[in-house]
């Protein structure tokens, strides 16, 4: 088991994780969905300053509930990634080296994860209070108006993830799938 | 206008008619919500466990007792299941010998106070804008007149994960049942990952193009595994649930038997013409209240 520390200093580190490897994240991971792409994108089109450096961080796609009182954060779970599709590659651009989030990825997303040396990265979908427990701080960076949709810096530990696709140009969904459909089918007759 | 003169004070109900105050039915929804949010059905919760002793994939069962922890994580700490705590679906049948003044209003307005309560996440913006309501509401709501003087209120906070995944297909009368399955299997496969399975599938057969999507909501009213009464949809559901649980998708997409717990199917009669399917996905994070009042 393989552990990542975000933002990277290096992202050669990547190269080595596997499609369908189970990795513990620490360090620092910003939480961005969709409303906060949208803004991002447009202050780079306006050629406005952008709140924080991308440089080798990882994104987590995720709008958290509210943090109830005496807690750090609601529910923190990932959402579907394919809706970031689109802003993915400017991202990837801009020095983001991994993103996180469920659900499958495009064929342009995964064509520019190669391309950059980047991978996808998926949690547990639907477990918003199992993964709570991992973020100790959060800090809201930008685009607070936007309510769940902001920008946070997600300080986390022991953050667990799963390779989905790697700098190989692997997508794991689609490797496990067609295997366990193989398996189900042999058991079966 | 002439029914205007009269006014709503009017109308003369008998003097015993059962009456529900807007606070009365505002503070079951809130309430409602809340519990739904952070409480996983133990049927549920059951038919997890149940899948993680037949679960062959070695993540598949990591998966699974993530989730089992994860029920007991929320509803220890009083956190919601999942941060995406959905557009508030609630299916009334309202009694016909009730009376209820602004019935939406209350609904509302008790899905706005349990969002705010119970820390949810307001997550209803307008469809253009995109700006938030801020309140999480308006609730979707379907009112069924029926008889008696109770009102059943099933509340099913939705998330969009697997809301968005959720197809409906006009197909000729001579696709038929094969045609059904393979565009349930369709559905289901395209899916993939995305709306965290275990799923449980909606399936409405029938009526018109609304009627077969609100088909596929009610199904997923059923209590969890429960069969449809009809020998033949009972059947159907059956065989559709083994044939989905042979796709490989597994639990969250990372590959295995437990794609889906339960296949629902409700069914309407329809046009000569017609051959409505609706498949509505609901994700593992089966959130549901039924509350009576």
């Amino acid at each position: 088991m393989k552990r990542l520390h975000f933002p990277l200093e290096n992202k050669e580190i990547l190269q080595e994780l596997e499609a369908g490897e189970l990795v513990w994240i620490s360090g620092v991971l910003l939480a961005a969905r969709d409303q906060t792409h949208r803004k991002l994108l447009s202050l780079l089109e306006e050629e406005a300053p952008l709140p924080v450096d991308f440089k080798g961080h990882c994104l987590y796609y995720v709008g958290p509930s509210p943090a109830p009182p005496g807690k750090i954060i609601g529910a923190a779970g990932p959402t579907t990634a394919y809706r970031m599709d689109a802003y993915t590659p400017k991202m990837l651009e801009l020095g983001v080296v991994a993103t996180m989030g469920k659900g499958k990825r495009g064929e342009k997303v995964r064509e520019a994860l190669r391309r950059y040396g980047a991978v996808y990265l998926a949690t547990f979908g639907g477990a918003g209070a199992y993964l709570a427990r991992c973020i100790k701080v959060c800090t809201v960076v930008a685009f607070a108006e936007l309510g769940p949709e902001a920008l946070f810096s997600l300080q986390v530990e022991d953050f667990p993830a799963v390779v989905i696709n790697d700098t190989q140009g692997r997508d794991y969904y689609q490797e496990a799938q067609s295997y366990w459909e193989r398996e189900l089918k042999i058991c079966k007759s | 206008m002439p029914w205007g003169l009269f006014g709503a004070d009017f109308l003369c109900y008998p003097k015993d008619m059962r009456t529900l105050s807007q606070e009365q039915i505002s503070q079951v929804v809130a309430q409602g919500v809340i519990e739904a949010c952070r409480y996983l059905p133990l049927e549920v919760e059951k038919a997890l466990r149940e899948a993680l002793e037949k679960e062959p994939s070695p993540l598949g069962r990591e998966v699974l007792k993530i989730l089992l922890q994860n029920a007991s994580l929320a509803r220890k700490e009083g956190l919601p299941l999942c941060q995406d705590t959905g557009i508030a679906v609630i299916f009334v049948e309202f009694g016909e010998d009730l009376k209820v003044s602004s019935l939406e209003e209350s609904l509302n307005e008790g899905v706005k106070r349990g969002y705010q309560k119970g820390f949810l996440r307001k997550s209803v913006a307008d469809v253009i804008t995109r700006k938030n309501t801020g309140t999480n509401t308006p609730a979707v709501i379907h009112v069924k007149i029926v008889p008696g003087d109770k009102l059943h209120l099933t509340l099913l906070p939705k998330g969009c994960g697997s809301e968005n995944m959720s197809r409906l297909a006009m197909l000729p009368p001579s696709s038929g049942i094969e045609g059904i399955k393979e565009f349930v299997l369709h559905t289901v496969k395209e899916a993939g990952p995305n709306p965290c399975p275990p799923i449980t599938v909606g399936v409405g057969l029938g009526g018109s193009f609304e009627k077969a999507a609100l088909l596929a909501k009610e199904a997923l009213c059923r209590p969890l595994g429960q069969p449809s009464p009809q020998p033949q949809i009972a059947q159907l559901e059956r065989e559709l649930l083994e044939e989905i649980n042979k796709l490989g998708i597994g639990p969250l997409g990372f590959g295995g038997h437990t794609t889906a717990l339960a296949v629902h199917i409700e069914t309407y009669p329809t046009h000569i013409a017609s051959l409505p399917v609706a498949v509505n996905i609901q994700c593992h994070a089966y959130r549901i209240k039924r509350v009576v009042l």
